[in-house]
C-alpha cells in the first residue's frame, strides 16, 4: 500500500499552497500546477521465471521480480510470494523496464486531429518560453492508451517546434486521468523545448518576421539568454538581501516576475532540462557552443538525424541524441538521415542514444523502432546485445529527463514500471502482454475488451468489437 | 571441367550475384503462388527464373549459393503514393505529388514526372521494394469541384518507365468534401455529372467540364478497363461508394478503408478490394472513429481482398510497409495474407507486369534475398534482383554510413 506516495503528494500540495499564499513575494514558487498522481493501491505482484533486460545492460535469465508498494522490491531466483501477492507466470516471456518516450505530442496534438485541438505550437511569436505544454494537454487523447499498449509508462509532452523557444515540456506517467495533474510524474523536472533550423525560420520568415534565417535563429536565442542571465542575477541579488536580513531585507524589492524569464532562468540554474530539436550536425555544434556561452546544459538533441556525424562530440559533452530509426528526407535538414544513426551514436564511448517517436504511431512501437536500429548496427559490424539496446528506450531517456534515479531500469528500489512482452521485444511480432506502472497493472492484453480509458472513445463503434 | 562455386551466405553480404546461371540452395522460398518451400532452390538463367523446387540440379558452370535458410521472396510493394515524384517532401521544387490546376483533368497522368534516379527510389529499392503505385495527391482545395486526383501508374524501382495507368484516383470523405464545395455528398454529384458527360459527350456549344481526353479516360472506366480507386474511410462513405459503383457499373478499389471492417460483408459480396494501412490504431479524424489494429484480420476473416499501403504518401517511408504487414500478423492476420497484401494482391489489383508480386518460373527475376522473415523489422535485404538483373545495395546512405563509421572508429566524429 503506497501510503508514503499519498503523503508525499499531499505534502507537495500543502507546500505549493503555502508558497502561493504566504510568500508570494519570494522567488518563483515551486510548481503551482503540482502533480496529484497517486498510484492506486495494489496487491504485490510476483513475476516469475522471466528473461529480464534490466535496462542497466544486464540480461537475467529465469528470474523473478517482486513488485510491492509501487516499487521493485526484489529481483532474483525463486522469490517467495508475499501474502496476497498476484503471481504471474512469465516463463518464455521477456520483461523490460517500462518504455519511456522523451518526445511526444500526445494530448497537445491529439486524435482526432480536429482544428479545435491543435494546441501544440503557440506559433504567434518566435519565443514563447512562457507557455507550458501541460496547459494544452487533453487527457482524453486515445493515443495515451495505445502508447500504453506498446509498453510506454512515462513520456514527455513537448510543445511543437515552430518557435525558437517553444515553452515547457512536462513528464507524465501514462495513467488514465481526468486531469493532466493526475498524470504528472511527481517531482520530474520540466523540460524546455527549443528548436533549430528550418521550422522557426520558415514559420516566422514566412510572415516576413524574424527569424528568417539560421543566423537569425541564433541571434534570437542569444538575446533571450542575455535577458535571462540579467533576470537570474536580479533574483539572486534580491534573495541574497532577504537572506542577509536586517535593513537590506526590509527595503529589498523583488524583481518583477516574468513567466518567460522564469523558464529560461530555470534552464540556466539546471532545474529545467533543455530538450533541443536540431537535425544538422553543424547546427548542433553551434548550439553546444551557445550553451557554453551562457552556461546552461543541453540534455538532449531531438530528431538529430545527423547526430552520427558528431557522435564523439555529443558523448564528450554528455548530451544525448533522441532519434528515429528510419525517418529521413521529409525536409532538407533530414536528407542525410541514415538508419545506422542510433547505433553509431550508441557506439561512441559514453554515447547516449535514445529512440523517440514524435508520433502517435511511433510511440506505439518504440520496441520495433529500436529493433530496426539494432539490426542496422549489427549489419555494419557492431555487436549490440538486446540488453544494451533496451537502454535506448528506457534508462537513457529516463536520465535525459532527470528521472533516471527513479525509473528506467529494473533495479530494487526503483518505481515498479515494467512490461511483460510475449517475446524479445525487438520484433514486428512482439506485443506487450502486461504493463505495470508503479506496481499497478495498467494494461493486460488478456482483457482487451475492457472499456476504453478515453471518454471520447467510450461507447463508440471501435470499442464494440467485430460486427456480427 | 568447372565445378559449381560454393559461397556461403556470409560472403553474400558483400558479394553481388552476377548474371549468367545462378542457383540458390537451402533457402526458404516464398513464391506467393503456393506454399512456401522451407528448404528450396531457385535457378536463375540469364535473368529468368527457370526452376523453383526443393531440389534443383545445378547446371555446369552455375554459381551455386547456399543461403542457409535465408529467405527468397518476390520484391515488395511500396504502397500508394509519390514514389519517384518527390525528392524532399518539404521542398516545393522537388515535389510533384499533386496537380493544382483547379479544373477537372481525369486524364492527368503523373508518369512524365517520374524520376527513376530519385533518391527515395534507390532507398526503397535496397529495402526490397520492387514496385509501387504512383498516384497523385489531392490538389489544393478549391470550390471549383474537383474530386478527381488523376491517374495512377505502377512504377517499378528498376529504372524503367511507368506502366500504363492502373486506376483513376478519386477523393471521397472529408477530403473529397473539401474539394467539392465543402460537402461530401457533392462528390457523388460531381462524379455523376462527369460520367454523364463521358457517356453523352456535349455537342459543340454545349457546356462541358471535361476535355476530350478527360472524357476518354472516364469512358475507359465505364468500359470496365480502368478501375477507380476511391479514397474513403468512414463505413457510411464506403457503403455509398459501393452503391455508386453498382449504379455506374464501374470497378472500384477502396483506398484508406479505416472503417472497412464494419462493412466487410458488403465489400466481400461486391468483390471490392481494400487497401489499408494496418498500423492505424487511432481515430485520426471523424471519418475514422472506428479505426482498429484488427482491421486487416477482420477483413481477412470476411473474405475481403486486402492490400497494404501506409497512409502517408511519402516515398521515404515506403520501406516501412513490410513492418506494417508484420504488425497486421501480430494483430491476427495470417502471415500468408499479410505477405500477399504487400506482394501478390497489389500486383494483381493494379495490374503490374508479370514477374512482380510472385515468383513464377519463366518470369524475369524480381526477387529479394533476406536475412530472415521480411515482415520482421530485424530482417534485411542481402541481395536483390530486379527485372532480371542483380542490383547493388550501395546507396548514398550507405556511403554516409561508411564515411562516419570510419570517423567514429578514429574517435573523430566531431
Amino acid at each position: 500500500m503506497p501510503s508514503n506516495r499519498v503523503l508525499v503528494g499531499r505534502i507537495g500540495l500543502l507546500i505549493a499552497t503555502l508558497f502561493s499564499t504566504l510568500i508570494a513575494h519570494a522567488a518563483p514558487p515551486p510548481d503551482p500546477y503540482p502533480s496529484t498522481y497517486v498510484a492506486t493501491p495494489a496487491a504485490p505482484v510476483l513475476i516469475q521465471g522471466a528473461t529480464v533486460l534490466t535496462g542497466t545492460g544486464d540480461r537475467l535469465e529465469n528470474t523473478d521480480i517482486l513488485l510491492k508498494d509501487g516499487l521493485i522490491a526484489a529481483i532474483g531466483a525463486h522469490l517467495t510470494a508475499p501474502d496476497g501477492a498476484v503471481v504471474v507466470d512469465a516463463r518464455g516471456r521477456t520483461v523490460t523496464p517500462g518504455i519511456i518516450d522523451i518526445h511526444s505530442h500526445l494530448g497537445v496534438y491529439p486524435s482526432p486531429a480536429v482544428s479545435s485541438m491543435q494546441d501544440g505550437n503557440e506559433a504567434t511569436a518566435p519565443v514563447t518560453a512562457n507557455v507550458w505544454a501541460e496547459h494544452s494537454i487533453w487527457p482524453n487523447d486515445p493515443g495515451f492508451q495505445k502508447a500504453l499498449e506498446g509498453g510506454v509508462t512515462s513520456l514527455e509532452i513537448l510543445p511543437g517546434s515552430a518557435n525558437l523557444i517553444g515553452g515547457r515540456g512536462v513528464v507524465l506517467k501514462n495513467v488514465a486521468a481526468v486531469t493532466y495533474q493526475a498524470m504528472k510524474f511527481p517531482g520530474a523536472p520540466h523540460g524546455l523545448k527549443m528548436a533549430c533550423g528550418e521550422n522557426p525560420k520558415r514559420v516566422y520568415g514566412g510572415h516576413n518576421q524574424a527569424p528568417s534565417t539560421r543566423m537569425g535563429n541564433v541571434a534570437g536565442y542569444r538575446a533571450q539568454w542575455i535577458e535571462a542571465k540579467d533576470y537570474l542575477r536580479d533574483w539572486n541579488d534580491y534573495e541574497a538581501k532577504i537572506r542577509a536580513g536586517g535593513k537590506d531585507a526590509e527595503t529589498a524589492k523583488p524583481p518583477k516576475r516574468d513567466l518567460r524569464l522564469d523558464t529560461l532562468a530555470g534552464a540556466l540554474k539546471g532545474d529545467i532540462a533543455v530538450q533541443m530539436h536540431c537535425y544538422r550536425a553543424d547546427e548542433m555544434a553551434t548550439m553546444i557552443d551557445m550553451s557554453k556561452e551562457f552556461g546552461f546544459r543541453i540534455a538532449t538533441f531531438h530528431h538529430a538525424t545527423e547526430a552520427y556525424k558528431i557522435a564523439n562530440r555529443l558523448a564528450d559533452n554528455g548530451i544525448c541524441a533522441a532519434m528515429w530509426a528510419d525517418w529521413w528526407g521529409f525536409k532538407m535538414e533530414s536528407f542525410d538521415g541514415i538508419q545506422e544513426n542510433i547505433a553509431l551514436v550508441d557506439a561512441a564511448p559514453n554515447g547516449c542514444a535514445i529512440v523517440h517517436s514524435d508520433s502517435e504511431e511511433g510511440i506505439q512501437r518504440l520496441n520495433q523502432e529500436a529493433g530496426k536500429a539494432l539490426s542496422r548496427g549489427r549489419a555494419m559490424g557492431l555487436e549490440i546485445a538486446p540488453e544494451r539496446a533496451v537502454r535506448w528506450i528506457t534508462l537513457n531517456p529516463a536520465r535525459a529527463l532527470g528521472i533516471g534515479d527513479r525509473t528506467g531500469s529494473i533495479e530494487v528500489g526503483k518505481m515498479a514500471d515494467v512490461v511483460i512482452w510475449n517475446r524479445e521485444p525487438f520484433s514486428s511480432y512482439a506485443l506487450a502482454e502486461q504493463v505495470y506502472i508503479d506496481g499497478v497493472l495498467q494494461f493486460d492484453r488478456a482483457h482487451p475488451n475492457d472499456a476504453p480509458r478515453s471518454d471520447f472513445l467510450l461507447g463508440q463503434p471501435a470499442t464494440r468489437g467485430e460486427a456480427p | 571441367m568447372k565445378h559449381p562455386i560454393l559461397l556461403s551466405a556470409a560472403v553474400l553480404l558483400s558479394t553481388m550475384a552476377s548474371a549468367g546461371t545462378t542457383v540458390y540452395q537451402h533457402a526458404r522460398v516464398v513464391t506467393g503462388t503456393g506454399s512456401p518451400l522451407n528448404d528450396g532452390s531457385v535457378l536463375i538463367v540469364d535473368g529468368r527464373i527457370r526452376a523453383i523446387a526443393a531440389q534443383v540440379t545445378a547446371p555446369l558452370g552455375a554459381t551455386v549459393i547456399d543461403l542457409k535458410g535465408h529467405w527468397i521472396t518476390p520484391t515488395l510493394f511500396g504502397g500508394i503514393g509519390s514514389m519517384g515524384v518527390v525528392e524532399i517532401s518539404g521542398e516545393h521544387s522537388t515535389n510533384d505529388s499533386s496537380l493544382n490546376l483547379g479544373n477537372v483533368r481525369p486524364e492527368f497522368d503523373p508518369a512524365l514526372a517520374f524520376n527513376p534516379d530519385s533518391e527515395p527510389v534507390e532507398i526503397a529499392r535496397v529495402e526490397g521494394v520492387g514496385f509501387a503505385l504512383l498516384a497523385p495527391e489531392p490538389g489544393k482545395h478549391t470550390n471549383g469541384g474537383n474530386v478527381i486526383d488523376g491517374l495512377a501508374d505502377v512504377v517499378t524501382l528498376d529504372g524503367q518507365a511507368p506502366r500504363p495507368p492502373s486506376a483513376l484516383v478519386v477523393e471521397m470523405g472529408h477530403e473529397g468534401a473539401e474539394l467539392a464545395g465543402d460537402n461530401r455528398a457533392a462528390a457523388y454529384l460531381l462524379l455523376a455529372d462527369a460520367f454523364e458527360e463521358a457517356r453523352h459527350p456535349p455537342r459543340p456549344g454545349e457546356p462541358r467540364r471535361l476535355t476530350d481526353a478527360g472524357r476518354s479516360t472516364l469512358q475507359q472506366v465505364l468500359a470496365g478497363r480502368l478501375p477507380v480507386l476511391f479514397k474513403a474511410d468512414r463505413a457510411a462513405d464506403i457503403r455509398a461508394v459501393l452503391q455508386f459503383a453498382a449504379k455506374q457499373k464501374i470497378h472500384v478499389i477502396i483506398g484508406g478503408g479505416a472503417e472497412a471492417w464494419r462493412v466487410a460483408k458488403d465489400l466481400a459480396a461486391a468483390q471490392v478490394p481494400v487497401v489499408i494501412d494496418p498500423l492505424e490504431a487511432l481515430p485520426a479524424d471523424f471519418d475514422r472513429l472506428a479505426t482498429t489494429l484488427e482491421n486487416a484480420a477482420r477483413l481477412e476473416r470476411a473474405g475481403v481482398t486486402v492490400a497494404f499501403s501506409l497512409r502517408s504518401s511519402s516515398p521515404h517511408e515506403a520501406r516501412k510497409l513490410r513492418q506494417a504487414a508484420g504488425n497486421a500478423v501480430a494483430h491476427g492476420m495470417s502471415w500468408d495474407k499479410a505477405f500477399a497484401a504487400v506482394t501478390q494482391v497489389p500486383a494483381s489489383i493494379f495490374a503490374a507486369s508479370s514477374g512482380l508480386g510472385t515468383l513464377t518460373v519463366g518470369d524475369k527475376a524480381h526477387l529479394a534475398i533476406w536475412s530472415g522473415d521480411p515482415l520482421e523489422v530485424t530482417s534485411q535485404v542481402e541481395q536483390l534482383w530486379l527485372n532480371g538483373e542483380p542490383r547493388s545495395l550501395t546507396t548514398r546512405q550507405t556511403a554516409l554510413r561508411d564515411r562516419y563509421l570510419e570517423k567514429l572508429r578514429q574517435g573523430n566524429a566531431r
